[in-house]
């Protein structure tokens, strides 16, 4: 695979391994967050933490869209399937998500629920073309990356007048998700949580450019390196993170230069403007209700917006008493720091929100890198 | 049970379908049985027909008898490498081949839904019949039920397996020692990865053909060159375990290895076969070869000193040319699955959690 | 988030759809969110849409950088030699 077999390269990690080991002042510390689940992804995948000098520490983001879901938002859809008979279309990544009720989708759909998976907004539109005589609800999830296609089925079904189509909208935005995190006053109050730097997003910065996070590095003065989901990329990011810091820069650096730009995806952004507005607030799981944190549909495709046509009112579920995502998702601790963690919180039965998906800080740890509790 | 006259028309193989009166026991379960399996199923030694239950010949002066049996659903019934016939065939002497015994007769239960086409049905029967004939088994004995439409996928079809496992012979999960060398006998991902392309909702084009094959040859063939610890009655020689990797895929069968013998297991990424279009089709749809199901490889686990014996037997086979070493049993409380990944580090290979899903994050 | 993947164009269709081909598997997805994609380039896939055209000479860029980590090291000169800011 071109463009993706040359960044697994072994031999150049060692390389880049050897850079920052030699880089990083051995009696400072440096601690890196990597915001998305991408990220988290290919560092435990790869075990690139194996790659990296003891000084070097990767906190886990709240980048992954199924982690930050919210308990209501899972309830909706699961209430939009059983309750009001709708096909409900999903991405795969959403069906084992628990809800309210001892519920998820996929044993709402044990229980009757017509639910189906899609890989692509378009495939649930394509079905609401093929059975007009019932209705089919999109669940759309997903940071910027995810939600230009989301625009795009709306456009296309008040085109076609497609009348049994709609969106549930649970699309996030990225900043302000960074933004939260460095408000918290965990990250704030100096020593408390030091984060030294961020790897940003790869795929979301396609579409929105770097330009969004300059505003981090100088407001915050946090430096930021763009970079690919890619394990050599994850590496170079954090060669560069370690250069930033040691010379004092905080600037906003381009590693995914090969598919990233500053304005990012103009025709993308103007889509995603012409059908999607600010929300005022929308409840993150982990990090709670942020402020203009994520996108509703305009007035213009409130036929298409499933929260105005069956008229759904959002009630936020809270997470379990001892469940520690929030303070693991703003790096103030770590996995094994939580009770629940591999006691009564697994892959097979989540608690929190970061052992929901396999991007999720929790849920990396528990399958890939439970070796190195011993090691430690 | 041969019968006295034909019946008044042939059954309708073009347009026909089964119907509930196919599973009531009359007459038109007699026809199908009689047109439509029966003449699938014929060869090999004579074994009475007609009777509630087939009785079997007696087996070889100290040979045990072994069971296995397993259900086949699939969708679709039809795939690129095989079909729901030839899989329910392969998986059943594939069990009886990973205990090491010599698979012998087949049992067969169809569930059949209402509507479904009898020329697909002859279609998949015939298929079961060849792969029965060419892996050296006889589907002796059977059961045909009929579900309304809508309470079925088509057919669904348990096969049940009979093997002889010869005197001194024992292979089980529970005998890996540290110390011990994994081997694979191909790539990994091919029967998931086949019957993935073909999902209405991720359908793309590939030449990714299903695995699906009986590995009693193979097995038989590695059993010639190194035969189990307890034949050789010397623990530090002969093969442990043989176990084929279906559900879940390589990583759960490891996983499931480490649990039963009470070990660790070391792996090396670089070493797992995987054929660049499973590669490629798993990065589309965010999925882990490791997680994705076989149906024609095995897992053998062997005395360090057989490595090499074990390695050449498999890849003199034609199902085991692409054998490799994976890795190695390790002392672990934990019974850790572990792997040495292809960029440097180490991460854990755990248990598949739930389905595997395709994702988009 | 957001598994996406680099993938060539092999064919352009009508109505902003083409045709990617990835190791050998091909797949239709839709080139709307992108402007003139063309056969032979490679673009970034996800959930079915096109999100970005990948450049190649960037990425050639990228590859050599991640060679030269060690020639940094060794020369002391440890001047930002990641892209520039953006």
């Amino acid at each position: 695979m071109k463009f993706v077999d040359e960044f697994r390269d072994g031999r150049l990690a060692q390389t880049i391994a050897r850079a920052i080991a030699a880089e990083a002042t051995p009696d400072r510390r440096y601690a890196f967050m990597e915001f998305c689940g991408g990220h988290t992804h290919a560092i435990s995948r790869y075990g690139v933490a194996d790659l990296l000098p003891p000084q070097v520490r990767m906190i886990h983001g709240p980048g992954c869209p199924v982690c930050v879901l919210p308990i209501g938002r899972i309830d909706q859809a699961i209430h939009l399937a059983l309750q009001r008979g709708v096909i409900l279309c999903t991405y795969g990544d959403t069906l084992r998500v628990p809800a309210s009720d001892g519920l998820s989708l996929l044993k709402a759909k044990a229980r009757g629920a017509d639910i189906r998976m899609v890989y692509s907004a378009a495939d649930a539109l394509a079905l609401a073309q093929a059975e007009p005589q019932r209705e089919v609800v999109f669940f759309a999830i997903g940071f910027e990356t995810t939600t230009p296609p989301t625009a795009l089925v709306l456009q296309q079904a008040r085109r076609l007048d497609l009348r049994n189509f709609s969106v549930l909208c649970c699309h996030v935005l990225t900043p302000s998700a960074i933004g939260n995190i460095l408000e918290s006053p965990e990250v704030r109050e100096l020593g408390t949580v030091p984060i030294d730097g961020f790897v940003g997003p790869a795929h979301v910065s396609t579409v929105i450019g770097s330009r969004p996070y300059e505003h981090f590095a100088e407001e915050y003065r946090k430096p930021v390196v763009i970079a690919g989901f890619e394990p050599l990329d994850v590496m170079q990011a954090i060669l560069m993170l370690v250069r930033q810091v040691n010379d004092g820069r905080c600037e906003v650096e381009n590693e995914f230069s090969r598919a990233v730009c500053r304005d990012g995806n103009l025709k993308a952004q103007q889509r995603v403007s012409e059908v999607f507005e600010l929300r005022k607030s929308f409840e993150w799981r982990g990090l709670g209700v942020v402020p203009y944190s994520a996108l509703r549909i305009r007035e213009a495709y409130a036929e298409w917006d499933a929260e105005r046509r069956y008229v759904l009112d959002y009630r936020g579920v809270p997470d379990h008493k001892a469940c520690e995502c929030g303070a693991i998702l703003r790096g103030v601790k770590k996995p094994t720091d939580c009770k629940l963690f591999a006691t009564v919180c697994t892959p097979e039965n989540p608690m929190g929100s970061c052992m929901v998906s396999s991007e999720g800080g929790c849920a990396a740890h528990y399958t890939y890198g439970r070796h190195r509790e011993r090691a430690a | 049970m041969s019968r006295g006259r034909p019946y008044v028309r042939p059954l309708d193989l073009k347009r026909g379908c089964v119907d509930l009166s196919h599973g009531a026991g009359g007459r038109a379960m007699q026809q199908l049985i009689d047109e439509l399996f029966v003449p699938a199923f014929a060869g090999g030694t004579a074994v009475a027909r007609g009777d509630d239950g087939a009785v079997l010949p007696e087996l070889a002066y100290g040979e045990r008898a072994v069971i296995a049996t397993d259900s086949h659903v699939v969708s679709p019934l039809f795939f690129p490498g095989g079909d729901i016939g030839s899989l329910s065939v392969h998986g059943t002497v594939n069990d009886l081949a990973m205990m090491g015994a010599r698979p012998l007769y087949l049992s067969a239960g169809f569930v059949l839904e209402e509507g479904f086409g009898l020329g697909e049905l002859a279609r998949i029967v015939a298929s079961m019949g060849r792969a029965a004939r060419a892996a050296g088994v006889q589907i002796v004995t059977g059961d045909t039920k009929v579900v309304e439409q809508g309470k079925g996928d088509g057919v669904f079809i348990t096969t049940t397996g009979f093997g002889a496992l010869p005197a001194g012979r024992a292979l089980s999960g529970a005998h890996a020692r540290p110390g011990d060398r994994i081997l694979l006998s191909g790539s990994i991902g091919d029967h998931g990865m086949a019957i993935m392309s073909l999902r209405e909702s991720l359908a793309f084009e590939t030449e990714i053909v299903s695995d699906s094959a009986a590995l009693h040859d193979l097995v038989a063939a590695l059993l010639a060159a190194v035969p189990s610890s307890s034949e050789l009655a010397d623990p530090a020689r002969g093969l442990r375990l043989l176990r084929d990797p279906t559900r879940g895929g390589l990583a759960s069968t490891l996983n499931e290895i480490a649990l039963q013998s009470g070990v660790g297991i070391e792996l090396d990424e670089t070493a797992i076969p995987v054929r660049p279009q499973v590669a490629a089709a798993c990065e589309f749809l965010g999925l882990d070869p490791l997680y994705v199901a076989n149906e024609g490889k095995l897992v053998a686990v062997c005395a360090a000193a057989d490595t090499d014996r074990a390695l050449a037997a498999l890849r003199a086979h034609p199902l085991g040319a692409d054998a490799a070493i994976i890795g190695e049993i390790t002392d672990d409380p934990q019974h850790f699955v572990q792997m040495r990944t292809g960029f440097g580090g180490r991460r854990n290979v755990d248990w598949l959690s739930g389905e595997q899903l395709p994702r988009i994050c | 988030m957001c598994l996406a993947i680099p993938a060539r164009v092999v064919e352009v269709l009508a109505e902003d759809q083409g045709i990617v081909d990835l190791g050998g598997i091909r797949k239709q997805i839709s080139l709307e969110l992108i402007d003139g994609a063309a056969v032979g380039d490679y673009v970034i896939v996800h959930v079915g849409y096109a999100l970005s055209r990948l450049d190649p000479a960037e990425a050639e860029r990228t590859l050599a950088l991640f060679a030269a980590a060690e020639a940094a090291m060794n020369e002391g000169a440890a001047d930002g030699a990641g892209g520039t800011a953006a």
